[in-house]
């Protein structure tokens, strides 16, 4: 688009007001705030030993997890819309026939990096089958690089730990089971 | 010369062109959506895609008289005064309830179907489909069945074009595949006992217009948007056919035939199509490495027999080597390109002026077979004869061959000997290579480890075909250019790297350079100056007048 294209409308900047130019009133409404974060309540939190609280679960993005379907198997499909989605390219799939009758294929081995990984939020967007969720886990830590790749063993894992607490999400937003 | 209206613009055909209506249109730059159609095959017009209106321009008077019903493009042959219309209301709903009535029966399993992103049915439906569905649709995973060692019908996603049952019948003549049932309940299958085994069945796949048929070598290993294609040349065979190599990471995943009307039409062989595992094999020669002790008859494993070299080296050392040997015989592998072949001619003669120059060993296997729909695979498992007969014989006449050589060699004419090989399997037995043992000098350029390996100097990898950038010359003289579609694996430099920089050139190897200086120095090879065409050309073309 060019300057010169009618659909843009340029305004003019307002000239500055008697008041703007004193310069006094702004001052004072600064100070203002200020001195009111100075008594109103605290929300730093001493991390880690006290714990944040995630406002909503529904849409925090956290560590991630590999949902189960009711007979406990992996959900994913490995349909690789996720590692497509994925703007950091840290999710690595490889996908297989699956040894169901009822399910076409399913990932053999599916990593995640979460170093590399931006919490973006795009695989669980991407996923057809609701397969794959940020939880609102949010402290991630480890002492190797290694260890922060997550595998398949290591998300599903993550699911039975935060199920109970965050049902998976897409019947909470009335999604698709 | 006759004229068809498509959508109002007059184009011209040929006056004894047989076109239907989708050829027509296409070249007025319409597209008419098809799926049984396939210019290769029979015409059967059934899945009623290409359905457009056609009519007639009476010559003298100028009126145009329409068809009063939609007829279908593919079936239709165009003459003088034939009038298309592809875009009117008519054609548009039809098109959009063909779209609809595909998709009641369809498992919509997108995600987890191998052909999504290049599937014809998507591509259709997203430009000519309705904007809503009209019947109520659920996902569901398609019926699967094994129709053949490297062929899977899922059988809910076909849309029965009978494409595939037509080219077993028509193009392989083995005719495995047939229609079982009516109506709606038309299933592709193959009679008990008799699968889909030919060595073109891999086609039935590419001709496939949605993911009813998968190829199990490709099944799962990738979504085909990761893929990126270079236009390549098969080296499986002298036939030369024109392929994509489809690739992600350095990682070839699958070939492609590409359509070319001089060699392969639309169609390649499974011996090609599957020839691409050797490049990623484990086994593979990865490092360039010098003979440790100089007695050099000893038989240790390549690992402890060889020390490294640096490439940088290899250069220099290689030629000292060979230099102090004296007497060089060089055997030319059909595996190269033009371009390094010349370029292994420069350099042995600049080592040797009196070097011995031969092809290397042409590997046959059986007799030609060809098929009924014309299509032939060649038994010299090599794509580049022609191309390195050629180029041999601008140095020397006398046209040597790989027999020649070993005789040269066994007689003790020679000193040192470089053989360039780059064959993708077994090709020399130990009684072959024997004489070799009596050389001071012996440098194998090859893929694999062979019985040579035992007698080498120096043990240099080669390149596999899609590593490789350069000119082949197919068994009828067409010369096709390629770029390099995959990195080699590292520490591998592909020939042409080591020949350019033994030739003292500057930069990165440029095989463009190289070809326009052969084209340049020899009236054979003279059809390669300039910009070679994508279907290649054809090296006698400027010797016949």
């Amino acid at each position: 688009m060019k300057p010169t294209d009618p659909a843009i409308t340029w305004l003019e900047e307002k000239p500055l007001g008697l008041a703007e130019r004193l310069y006094l009133p702004l001052f004072i409404s600064g100070l203002t705030t200020t001195a009111r974060h100075l008594v109103s309540p605290k929300v730093t939190v001493s991390f880690p030993e006290e714990r944040p609280t995630v406002g909503n679960p529904l849409i925090y993005r956290g560590v991630h997890r590999l949902n189960r379907d009711e007979e406990g198997r992996v959900k994913c499909v490995a349909c690789f819309l996720c590692a497509t989605a994925c703007p950091a390219h840290c999710i690595d799939i490889v996908a297989t026939e699956s040894p169901w009758p009822d399910r076409e294929k399913y990932p053999e081995s599916f990593q995640i990096d979460e170093l590399r990984c931006i919490f973006c939020g795009m695989c669980e967007e991407a996923c057809p089958v609701d397969a794959i969720e940020l939880t609102s886990l949010l402290d991630l830590t480890g002492k190797s690089r290694e260890e922060m790749i997550f595998d398949k063993e290591k998300l599903l894992s993550v699911y039975d730990m935060t199920k109970d607490a965050e049902p998976m999400k897409s019947t909470a937003l009335g999604g698709t089971l | 010369m006759p004229v068809v209206i498509v959508d109002g613009q007059e184009i011209e055909i040929g006056a004894d062109e047989r076109l239907n209506c989708i050829e027509a249109a296409r070249r007025a730059g319409k597209e008419i959506p098809h799926y049984c159609w396939h210019p290769g095959l029979s015409v059967v017009a059934s899945c009623r895609m290409c359905l457009i209106e056609t009519g007639s321009r009476d010559a003298a008077t100028g009126k145009i008289t329409m068809v009063p019903k939609l007829v279908p493009g593919c079936q239709t042959p165009v003459k003088d005064g034939t009038v298309i219309v592809t875009e009117s209301q008519t054609v548009i709903d039809s098109r959009a309830r063909v779209e609809e009535a595909l998709l009641i029966d369809h498992p919509i399993d997108c995600p987890i179907c191998d052909k999504a992103g290049e599937c014809l049915l998507q591509d259709y439906h997203f430009e000519h489909g309705q904007a809503e569905r009209r019947a109520d649709l659920h996902p569901f995973t398609s019926r699967k069945r094994d129709v053949g060692p490297t062929v899977t019908l899922f059988v809910d996603r076909c849309i029965m074009c009978t494409r595939c049952v037509r080219f077993t019948r028509e193009v392989s003549g083995t005719g495995e595949l047939m229609v079982t049932s009516r109506g709606a309940k038309e299933e592709i299958d193959v009679f008990p006992g008799f699968p889909l085994d030919n060595k073109l069945a891999g086609n039935v796949v590419d001709l496939c217009p949605v993911g009813a048929l998968g190829d199990k070598d490709f099944l799962y290993q990738q979504r085909v948007w990761f893929l990126k294609r270079e236009a390549n040349v098969c080296g499986g065979c002298s036939a030369g056919c024109s392929i994509h190599t489809e690739h992600n990471q350095d990682t070839v995943y699958r070939l492609k035939p590409r359509e070319n009307p001089h060699t392969n039409k639309w169609w390649m062989c499974d011996d090609g199509r599957y020839g691409w595992h050797h490049l990623h094999d484990q086994s593979r020669v990865l490092a360039a490495g010098r003979r440790r002790d100089p007695g050099r008859n000893g038989h240790g494993a390549p690992a402890d027999a060889f020390d490294a070299v640096e490439w940088a080296d290899v250069t220099t050392r290689l030629r000292a080597d060979l230099k102090a040997a004296g007497r060089l015989a060089v055997a030319v592998s059909p595996m190269l390109t033009v371009e390094e072949a010349w370029m292994l001619c420069a350099v042995a003669r600049s080592i040797d002026p009196e070097a011995f120059l031969a092809v290397g060993h042409v590997p046959t296997v059986g007799a030609d077979e060809t098929f009924p729909g014309g299509f032939t695979i060649r038994a010299e498992k090599c794509p580049n004869r022609k191309g390195v007969e050629a180029v041999v014989a601008l140095f020397d006449p006398a046209s040597r061959s790989w027999g020649d050589l070993l005789a040269h060699v066994e007689a003790g004419n020679a000193d040192a000997a470089w053989i360039t090989g780059g064959y993708p399997g077994p090709w020399i037995d130990d009684a072959t290579a024997s004489p070799f043992a009596n050389l001071a000098c012996v440098v194998v350029q090859d893929l694999f480890d062979s019985p040579l390996t035992k007698h080498a100097t120096w043990r240099l990898p080669a390149a596999g075909f899609a590593e490789r950038a350069g000119t082949w010359v197919n068994v009828a003289h067409r010369a096709q250019s390629f770029g390099q579609a995959i990195k080699p694996p590292a520490g591998v430099w592909p020939e042409g790297r080591l020949f350019w920089n033994m030739l003292g050139r500057r930069g990165l190897y440029d095989p463009v350079a190289v070809r326009q200086q052969i084209a340049g120095s020899s009236a054979a090879l003279a059809a390669l100056a300039g910009e070679i065409p994508a279907t290649g050309v054809d090296l006698r073309a400027g010797q016949l007048a």
